[in-house]
């Protein structure tokens, strides 16, 4: 009998996700009851206490990252975790952690919508709300794990954006992978990759809280350390007092997005399966990708020349991945299980005359490798 | 300069751009001088206390302050103040809201924080109305009174919040009024003192808005009416209910020793530990 390695489990993807969390030094968790995600805060329910973290079960999923938000701002890595109807509610504190730029790390496990929707059905319909579900112009960091083992990786790759960037970070994942069991192997602390907020080092009455960096991002001091300073939700001047005058708020606007923009290529995640010599490119994520790379598979082995561009990113979109399999390319498919929300960026970002097929399906069943291999046969 | 206002000085915050954004004869004025007396004489330094505030009138009061200071999402900055308060319980945190805020929009997060005692202080400044805005009715507007959204008259009968706070399981609950101000130092005084949930409900005036609408008269008029009827804790005692129908109480209404949040979620990471047994 073969020895079992000791850091390797058999997980479900809720499960990794706290495993990732607790790695990535996740202390404080507010959340409120919701399927798919619920395994996530039961989970952590028992994990934090034993680590001298806070578990809180909130009122509703408002108040979750409202308590998230105030748990980062005094140095405590937080996150929460939802699904759709819960992701609705938070979209009014998502905007504020990002005009106030508080690290915080927010878990979507996608079911059907809208509204109460499907409980508890897959469904990827929730890629244009992560990107754009609250209100104002704003940047932010969107990743989706399609395997349990990327479910454990992308967490911690998370709390790192968020800590690095200062801004929320959401993992959206689909309630197939959420549930899905897997067997990974938990890396040893040495080799994980861990990153965490700058801090000042300058005394505190020469600290500007909101000052600009070469970086884009500012440090941040905890409350409690000395630095006292004012977080607002209203657009603020570079001390964090509020403001209204034009020369401070387009730089301050302009900040926010130059801070993930200028860091495409570091935030973008992703991976190209057989992709180099493919006249047919499918893209695709979450369990979709897994359904597309079996496809992909049977193509070949009918003489197919077809690849696949996984999305482990999906906002920032992708476009240099794209342009890249387009360059060989002639014909891409996105199969997802919503309207098309990740195909009309793709469509957006050729500039060239390849065709984008698409395949959308909302009917609560995941798109099986059959379905996308038929939509080879017919485009090819 | 007088000591209580170099006192005052002391704590504000000079490179912050003044005037503030209030009325000349606002009440949180007077509150905020309370709030300070009571901070200095409580002696706790700047650094450890994190002002919390949600929007509205109140919600700018943050802002001129030498503190860790919050300025929050509408109705939300108890929860805001939650996750400050357990990650780093020994932070003072108080909350600043007004009648909109706590009991309206944040009503389920109010009564929430109380039920869990959570070890904040929540003061609530409560003019019955909706002052930034522009003077529409709040959960605390009293019936028949007009406003800019109920210019007939309001149908709606209003929230006693101490009473609303009292029930939901807070520590400790007080009522003062801006024309009280002594009473209120020595309210927010006791509610930073108690380790739990402290509220203490302000009543205060929107002469600018609620006032004029109802013909309220002045700042000054306002308050004359406070002074008329508010009634002491004591008193009330002695009172039937009928004379107290227009009347509101003030003083101390609730003190009561119950475990914080804090120091039962401390026996949770004991039991998770093994180090103790449930």
């Amino acid at each position: 009998m073969r020895k079992k390695k000791r850091n390797e489990q058999l997980l479900q993807g809720n499960e990794a996700i706290v495993e990732g969390a607790i790695k990535a030094g996740c202390r404080f968790f507010a959340g409120y009851p919701i399927t798919p995600a619920t395994e996530i805060s039961e989970l952590l329910s028992v994990k934090l206490p034993k680590v001298d973290g806070t578990f809180i079960q909130m009122e509703d999923e408002i108040a979750s990252l409202g308590a998230v938000i105030g748990a980062s701002l005094v140095g405590v890595k937080s996150m929460t975790a939802t699904s759709g109807p819960g992701f609705s509610l938070m979209q009014e504190n998502l905007g504020f952690a990002i005009i106030a730029e508080i690290p915080c790390v927010i878990v979507n496990a996608m079911r059907g919508g809208p509204s109460t929707g499907l409980p508890t059905s897959p469904s990827q319909s929730d890629v244009m709300q992560a990107r754009w579900g609250t209100h104002g112009d704003h940047p932010i960091i969107v990743l989706c794990p399609s395997t349990v083992k990327e479910c454990f990786d992308l967490t911690i790759r998370a709390f790192n954006f968020s800590e690095r960037f200062r801004n929320p970070v959401i993992v959206l994942v689909d309630e197939v992978v959420a549930h899905m069991r897997e067997k990974i192997t938990i890396p040893e602390d040495n080799e994980i990759e861990i990153y965490n907020r700058v801090k000042p080092t300058v005394p505190p009455e020469w600290y500007i809280p909101y000052q600009d960096t070469p970086r884009g991002v500012p440090p941040m001091a905890s409350f409690g350390d000395g630095y006292r300073y004012h977080v607002t939700g209203l657009t603020h001047d570079i001390r964090g007092f509020p403001t209204s005058r034009p020369d401070e708020i387009d730089p301050f606007i302009r900040r926010l997005f130059r801070k993930i923009s200028q860091n495409f290529a570091e935030i973008q995640l992703g991976d190209f399966f057989m992709t180099d010599d493919a006249d047919i490119a499918i893209i695709a994520y979450g369990c979709v990708a897994r359904s597309a790379k079996r496809a992909v598979i049977d193509a070949r082995e009918k003489g197919i020349k077809a690849g696949l561009l996984k999305l482990n990113t999906l906002w920032p979109f992708m476009r240099t991945a794209v342009e890249k399999v387009v360059a060989q390319a002639k014909i891409v498919i996105v199969p997802e299980m919503n309207m098309g929300q990740i195909s009309r960026e793709v469509k957006r970002v050729i500039k060239s005359d390849v065709r984008v097929f698409t395949i959308n399906k909302v009917d609560s069943t995941i798109i099986t490798p059959h379905e996308i291999m038929a939509r080879i046969k017919e485009v090819s | 300069m007088a000591e209580i206002t170099r006192l005052i000085h002391n704590y504000l915050r000079h490179d912050k751009k003044f005037p503030h954004v209030w009325c000349p004869g606002c009440g949180i004025g007077i509150m905020l001088g309370a709030l300070i007396r009571a901070i200095d004489r409580a002696r706790y330094t700047k650094d450890e206390i994190v002002l919390v505030s949600g929007i509205g009138c109140t919600g700018r009061l943050p802002v001129y302050v030498d503190f860790n200071t919050l300025h929050t999402t509408h109705g939300r900055a108890l929860t805001f103040a939650t996750g400050i308060k357990l990650a780093k319980p020994r932070l003072k945190v108080i909350v600043i809201m007004g009648d909109g805020d706590a009991v309206a929009i944040g009503g389920n997060h109010f009564i929430h924080a109380a039920r869990r005692n959570i070890d904040l202080t929540a003061i609530i400044v409560n003019n019955s109305v909706y002052g930034m805005t522009g003077g529409q009715y709040s959960p605390t507007t009293p019936y028949g009174m007009k406003t800019t959204t109920s210019i007939y008259s309001n149908v709606e009968h209003a929230f006693k919040i101490a009473e609303l706070a009292v029930t939901a399981g807070a520590a400790f609950v007080g009522r003062g009024t801006v024309y009280h101000a002594k009473l209120l130092d020595s309210l927010f005084e006791k509610a930073f003192q108690k380790v739990g949930f402290s509220v203490v409900e302000v009543i205060s005036h929107c002469h600018t808005q609620y006032g004029r609408l109802n013909r309220m008269g002045t700042a000054v008029e306002m308050m004359t009416w406070q002074r008329d009827h508010a009634v002491t804790v004591e008193k009330a005692r002695q009172m039937k209910s009928q004379e107290l129908q227009d009347k509101f109480v003030i003083g101390v209404l609730v003190d009561r020793d119950i475990p914080s949040y804090e120091e039962e979620y401390e026996k949770v990471r004991q039991w998770a530990k093994g180090m103790d047994k449930k």
